[in-house]
């Protein structure tokens, strides 16, 4: 079975290189023939991947040690479900996962892309192909998961404890779902300039495959984050790790792209900016793979440092940076320029959007980068912290949030401020209310606090506003406003859950950061800590045996209005294969907010170090991540962008029902 | 608008965005990003009191110690020189004698470090890349056997 997979995924390297020529000859020459295989061979090379895939992962489950890679990070008493997720918990399954991701969304395209011109279809086919010849190429030259062992140890290393949680089923595959989703955009840019021309049907599918990109990244990230805040026992949902920096910056731009999409596709503007944005935010991609998976940065992530590895992913992104690029250099000024429009309009807004948040990217990007090029120049070795972002991301996103709610309230061509600002006065009452209510009535409330709470409520308010207007609420009557309620376009209620979840996650963020409470200290048995209104009781330390750890569980008891309510556990855990310790920390919600605890070490007198968190509002940090995604989600319903796409036998039927 | 100032406008835009990010990187990089010492470096460097710093290295054996409720003191040192280093809260799961340790904060005014952040090895396997580059250089670098 694992020499099956291995041959599988040599199989499929061959295939991609098929895949990467025989269309683009055919696309050149118009010759139909060649375009035509352009297809079959990436469905195939799916299924080859697949089944690499699946054999590794049966390797996994079956704890095969013969196989180098299960053997350093699976052992036999782990649980089931780490076994299999322990397939991408190591650098050459997840890079496995990565191709078998980037070989799916090719698939998509070959399956479902029959209405595409002919050309382009083999063009997108092609680039598809060329960064899946790549990969495969990096993973069998320099990561190869099949490698065995001769002779087989009898037991493995254990997977790292850190990566046995539920948290490694979820965050990794939707992560790579966003961030290789993004590949299919830069795929069809690259067709774009190779073809010299974009047309109606180009701006049409870019658009859906980046809200599905932007969909799993958003998820992949807040899953992230969530994951830490609950494993790492530092109570922390976000640290500017250069790490977390390298999913946030594919993120920051995809949502620049989803937006400069919007006014491509209705307008046909942008054209040329939205191209650029395509391929850099899938650049930033591969930058972030190169981070993660190079070993220049020490982290979780970075499971083993070979400096071949890391000179090969830089080979890879040079390549595709550089190349598209020099495309794109070459070839931009032939497209054809789009709509005029004035600046205080629909797209005005959205090109002041896509100015925040390039230039937010950017300063993301050089807090990253700084600290390893300085080193790599001088030598010299500094940390580029929370607070540097505070001093830069901060300041270029706050306005950017303010004027959010205006966004979706202008007209397009040429909008008038004045209009939105009447229809935003609702919310704007409600933000100042919040502000004052925080600032007056809430101890120990900042300025800053107050004007965060502000901000969050107005985002909240705005996106609501925009519904509300849409559907003619105080205009019509209530019959109507209904009516016109349930016809609104899936993409406006998109584009409301969408910056609705912001300002939850703003909300929720506000709330931690200002509103949070934290008391350390040393506890004996049976006493008790006040922390924000809630009573622990410490009920002493019990040791338990797990599948593959031991552990001293803290029990503590929560006592709310004198009477008991419940028991909160944090443990510590040592697995004794790794000779590691973890610390599971016990966490209690409370309506929107939690109580988050976590245990240090014995002192020598018997006491125990104990770290709490009162982290109100904290779970809308996540939850706002979800409305985003289901905001996406929405939009990606509209029946817009189902014309003419994916689902080309509902077109008549589509087309008939559309009121444009 | 023609399309020639809208264009020049947009670019405009563009620009002072830029000006803005430029501005607020270069001071945030000259403020708030802190350098990395290991303890003999420290002689060298004459960092004043009250400057953010991370300071690596190794926890020096039989220096930890336990006082009252969640503070503890140990020292950090490169075989060379060490540092006295006091921190209040839960040290990570992998803090222990003579392993790897990134501590990040400022000098009080008894020079002792006061740290507000302390970093183990992530892994079993890896050592924090810092310390390990330092600890290569002044020759005091083990392969560790596991």
């Amino acid at each position: 079975m694992v020499e099956t997979g291995h041959f599988a995924l040599v199989l499929a390297f061959a295939l991609s290189l098929v895949q990467m020529l025989v269309p683009l000859v055919g696309a050149r020459t118009g010759n139909q023939r060649l375009m035509a295989v352009g297809g079959p061979v990436t469905v195939t090379g799916f299924a080859l991947t697949a089944l690499s895939f699946a054999a590794l992962a049966s390797a996994y489950a079956g704890s095969d040690f013969s196989v180098a890679s299960v053997w350093e990070n699976s052992h036999s008493l782990q649980p089931m479900i780490y076994k299999i997720t322990g397939t991408w918990g190591n650098h050459e399954g997840s890079m496995l996962l990565w191709v078998l991701i980037l070989t799916f969304f090719g698939a998509l395209v070959a399956v479902f892309g029959n209405n595409l011109p002919a050309t382009l279809k083999a063009n997108v086919l092609a680039v598809q192909g060329m960064i899946g010849a790549a990969f495969f190429l990096f993973i069998l030259a320099t990561s190869n998961p099949f490698t065995r062992l001769n002779p087989a140890p009898i037991e493995g290393r254990d997977l790292n404890p850190v990566l046995q949680d539920l948290g490694l089923a979820i965050h990794p595959p939707m992560l790579y779902l966003g961030y290789v989703g993004f590949s299919i955009c830069f795929s069809f840019s690259v067709a774009a300039l190779i073809e010299g021309r974009i047309d109606a049907s180009w701006a049409r599918w870019v658009r859906p495959w980046t809200l599905v990109a932007w969909m799993f990244l958003t998820g992949g990230i807040a899953m992230g984050s969530y994951w830490a805040y609950y494993e790492l026992g530092w109570g922390g949902f976000w640290f500017w790790d250069p790490v977390e920096n390298a999913s946030f910056m594919p993120w920051l731009a995809g949502t620049a792209l989803l937006h400069s999409a919007i006014v491509m596709e209705k307008r046909s503007a942008l054209k040329i900016w939205t191209l650029l944005l395509a391929i850099l935010t899938f650049s930033l991609s591969l930058l972030g793979t190169f981070l993660v998976r190079s070993g220049v940065l020490t982290s979780v992530h970075a499971f083993a440092t070979d400096p071949a590895r890391g000179v090969f992913i830089l080979c890879i992104l040079t390549l595709f940076i550089g190349g598209s690029l020099a495309l794109f250099a070459l070839r931009a000024s032939r497209l054809t320029v789009g709509g005029l429009f004035h600046p205080i309009s629909r797209e005005g807004a959205l090109v002041l959007n896509n100015l925040f948040l390039t230039t937010a990217t950017a300063t993301v990007l050089v807090g990253t980068l700084y600290p390893l090029a300085l080193e790599a120049l001088t030598g010299g070795k500094i940390s580029v912290g929370a607070p540097f972002f505070d001093l830069t991301f901060g300041p270029l996103m706050l306005p950017l949030l303010a004027i959010v709610p205006f966004g979706p309230l202008l007209a397009w061509k040429r909008g008038d401020v004045i209009a939105a600002s009447q229809r935003l006065m609702a919310a704007f009452a409600l933000a100042i209310a919040a502000m004052l209510v925080t600032g007056l009535f809430i101890d120990g409330a900042s300025v800053f606090a107050a004007l965060g709470v502000g901000l969050a409520v107005w985002l909240v308010a705005g996106a609501l506003t925009d519904l509300a207007v849409k559907s003619g609420v105080g205009s019509v009557a209530p019959a109507v406003m209904l009516r016109r309620f349930a016809g609104l376009p899936r993409s406006v209620f998109g584009t409301a859950l969408a910056h609705l979840g912001l300002g939850l996650t703003m909300l929720g963020i506000v709330g931690t950061l200002c509103f949070g409470t934290e008391k350390i200290l040393s506890m004996r048995p049976g006493e008790t800590v006040e922390l924000s209104g809630h009573t622990l009781r410490f009920e002493g330390l019990s040791p338990r045996k797990g599948p593959n750890f031991t552990e001293d569980r803290g029990r503590f008891l929560l006592i709310s209005d004198g009477n008991e309510d419940g028991e909160i556990t944090s443990a510590k855990r040592f697995y004794p294969v790794r000779q590691t310790v973890t610390t599971e920390s016990g966490i209690r919600t409370l309506g929107l907010s939690q109580l988050y605890l976590s245990l240090g070490d014995e002192n020598n007198d018997g006491s125990v170090v104990v770290r709490l968190w009162w982290k109100p509002l904290v779970t809308l940090i996540w939850g706002g991540g979800l409305v985003m995604m289901a905001g996406a989600a929405m939009s990606l319903l509209d029946r817009r962008l189902r014309v003419g796409a994916p689902a080309r036998r509902r077109k008549p039927a589509a087309a008939l029902a559309s009121p444009t | 608008m023609t399309r020639k100032q809208k264009r020049m406008s947009v670019i405009l835009a563009g620009l002072a965005f830029l000006a803005a990010a430029t501005g607020l990187t270069f001071y945030a990089l000259g403020q708030k990003a802190s350098y990395f010492y290991m303890p003999a470096d420290l002689a060298a460097a004459s960092v004043p009191p009250g400057q953010r710093i991370r300071l690596g290295g190794l926890v020096e054996k039989g220096t930890i110690v336990r006082g009252q409720g969640a503070t503890v003191a140990f020292s950090v040192t490169d075989e060379q020189k060490s540092v006295k280093v006091t921190y209040t809260g839960i040290l990570p799961d992998l803090f222990r004698e003579e392993q790897g340790v990134i501590t990040e904060g400022a000098f009080g005014p008894d020079g002792v470090f006061v740290a507000d952040s302390v970093l183990a090895k992530h892994d079993e396997r890896y050592m924090p890349k810092e310390v390990a580059d330092g600890l290569k250089a002044k020759g005091v670098w083990q392969e560790s056997t596991n």
